[in-house]
């Protein structure tokens, strides 16, 4: 697979991903956060009966950088400690695994917090 | 019995608005007392703009009036923010005596309704009742951040960066200021909670609608008063979507007042160049529409008698998350126009 | 006097409540958030090229939004986009990163402590316990599924 297919394929995949996630604002009364959480949760059970690797082979970032690819990466990570240390593994691999992209955020977030309190919406 | 007719109906001594940015743009934004571009009013929080805005509001009506701020007996105020404290914030450096009063959107109506009676029964001479609403304030309490990127419903409406404040006596002998109110508040009508069969935060005019046409409807029915007595029915907030709403119920039980009604949520913005969606909402809207627009043309004579009420989406951040219906209240006010020279004749304690 | 039943109001609103125009957000979401995932798809390419390990690019590739996206709100840039991107841009990283700096400038008045350090979590919260609960749950069954297979775990 080329570079150009590459990148048409994860356009292609985020955009889906996104659409559905459109219509359930639109057509019913899901709020953001509840969409954000399903696509997290989703993603966990993806990687869980093992649809999510085939996908991300085929879309690569258009299913991983969707909310969908941060549970995978929990639900990989659950997967691996449990193979590398047993029932420990269960409660240790989500937030080992994830620890990056939180820390990372909650870091931003924290430093903006700092240099400004945000400019009022405008219409 | 709902409607009162006050025994010694108050009038307005002097009034004025105030807006930020967005306001500044729209159709009202020449006619504004004051408006702060930034939407900060010089304050660090929002909360605290909030507070700024109304005690620039009534310090404006209070210069226009040539009164002092001891002159005032009584404020009655009120905002959106948690237990009223941006009109707390705002009016403690007067040194007023003070009733916080909360009606969500329906405030202004609200407070000017309490400060009337207070004033017609004699509880005070003087007083002036003050309202207002922040966007940003109102976001962070009610929605999201400021800065957080979300879609809003065709339905939904704009919080005002809005307010206003009036000034009001039920005695001209005791006013020794150069203006001469000739705008009357001669009827008053309470609101009952009504049931707005949604919980959908974004579609709060449509919830309000059923409120605003209860009032009016029993309005008409107590006074016997036709509708054409009427310049205008105005309403708070109803946006788009309420006042459609409201037309159609108008429509079925009233069809004489449906020309008459007009919303203060449709005149604060420019929907063309402004991407309102539904309208304009807060309490900040009708106190600041009602300061700009409705009571200079009262006071010149242009309008003669409206019916004025704004509508309250009653529901705090934790009812909407249990799913609770809105519900709403819409209070009334009547305005006359008096001929001053009039009205000095049949009271010569009048200077 | 509650002139119409519940029922009335309630087609009153749906006849008079504008419908969202799904056509044109659902064409926004999709190029939005295509435009997003190919170029995190660039990205990957280009660290995997810079000789990267493919595990670490993809993390590198969710940081690297996660950072935009948190520059772009401080700047006041992200609100404005996601207006007309809806799920375009909150169905990527981008969405998290941008609640979780949003919560936190707007409740810096608070305090850091309660202020920025709970409300942050106002959106990121949810995500984290319930991501983490899922992960929970399919360690366990994985775990049992294990075990039942005949002791390959330690």
């Amino acid at each position: 697979m080329n570079d150009i297919t590459a990148i048409l394929l994860a356009a292609l995949g985020g955009g889906i991903l996104c659409v559905i996630a459109q219509l359930l604002l639109d057509l019913t009364s899901l709020t953001p956060a509840r969409i954000l959480v399903g696509y997290v949760v989703l993603g966990v059970f993806l990687y869980a009966v093992g649809i999510y690797d085939p996908l991300f082979e085929i879309f690569g970032e258009g299913v991983s950088l969707p909310l969908i690819g941060f549970g995978a990466v929990i639900g990989r990570g659950v997967r691996e400690a449990i193979i590398e240390s047993g029932a420990i593994g269960i409660v240790t691999g989500g937030l080992t695994a994830s620890a990056a992209g939180i820390t990372v955020a909650l870091l931003f977030g924290l430093l903006a917090s700092l240099i400004t309190k945000g400019k009022p919406k405008r219409l | 019995m709902r409607v009162r007719r006050l025994s010694r109906p108050p009038r307005f001594v002097s009034w004025a608005s105030v807006g930020g940015y967005e306001e500044s743009r729209g159709p009202l934004g020449e006619k504004l007392d004051f408006v702060d571009k930034t939407d900060t009013f010089g304050q660090k929080t929002w909360e605290l703009a909030e507070g700024e805005m109304g005690r620039c509001a009534l310090n404006m009506a209070l210069t226009k009036a040539g009164l002092s701020h001891d002159r005032l007996e009584l404020l009655v105020a009120g905002d959106l923010q948690n237990q009223c404290v941006a009109s707390s914030l705002g009016a403690g450096s007067f040194g007023i005596p003070f009733l916080g009063v909360y009606g969500a959107c329906s405030t202004c109506t609200e407070s000017l309704l309490i400060l009337s009676v207070m004033l017609s029964e004699g509880c005070a001479t003087l007083g002036a009742a003050a309202t207002t609403s922040h966007n940003s304030a109102a976001e962070r309490q009610f929605r999201t951040p400021v800065e957080y990127g979300a879609q809003r419903a065709p339905s939904a409406q704009w919080t005002a960066t809005a307010g206003g404040a009036f000034i009001l006596s039920s005695d001209y002998g005791i006013i020794s200021c150069e203006r001469k109110g000739s705008v009357e508040l001669s009827e008053v009508a309470v609101g009952k909670i009504i049931d707005g069969a949604t919980a959908d935060g974004s579609n709060m005019g449509g919830a309000m609608a059923f409120a605003a046409a209860d009032t009016i409807l029993s309005y008409f029915e107590e006074t016997g008063n036709d509708p054409a007595m009427f310049d205008h029915i105005v309403t708070g907030d109803l946006g788009r979507v309420g006042s459609d709403i409201l037309r159609h119920i108008l429509g079925e039980k009233l069809p004489k007042a449906v020309s008459r009604h007009t919303d203060c949520g449709l005149l604060l913005y420019d929907s063309e160049i402004q991407d309102v969606h539904s309208g304009a909402s807060g309490c900040g809207t009708s106190a600041s529409v009602l300061a700009a627009h409705f009571l200079p043309a009262l006071e010149r004579g242009d309008l003669s008698d409206i019916l004025f009420l704004s509508t309250g989406a009653l529901m705090s951040p934790s009812s909407v998350l249990q799913g609770r219906n809105i519900s709403a209240v819409a209070p009334l006010i009547r305005l006359t126009h008096r001929d001053n020279e009039k009205t000095e004749r049949e009271e010569p304690s009048n200077e | 006097m509650d002139i119409y039943s519940e029922k009335g109001k309630k087609r009153l609103i749906k006849r008079y409540t504008p419908k969202t125009k799904l056509f044109k957000t659902s064409i926004l979401a999709f190029i939005f958030g295509g435009t997003i995932c190919a170029l995190g798809e660039a990205l990957r390419i280009l660290f995997v090229n810079l000789g990267l390990e493919d595990k670490l690019a993809v993390t590198l590739v969710s940081l690297s939004f996660v950072a935009i996206a948190s520059v772009l709100t401080v700047i006041g840039l992200f609100d404005r986009i996601a207006r007309h991107a809806g799920a375009g841009t909150l169905v990527p990283i981008t969405g998290f990163s941008n609640s979780v700096t949003s919560e936190a400038m707007d409740s810096a008045s608070e305090g850091y402590v309660l202020g920025v350090g709970s409300k942050i979590f106002t959106v990121a919260g949810p995500v984290l316990l319930y991501g983490t609960a899922a992960g929970v749950v399919y360690g366990i069954v994985y775990f049992i599924a294990k075990l039942i297979e005949g002791g390959a775990v330690r």
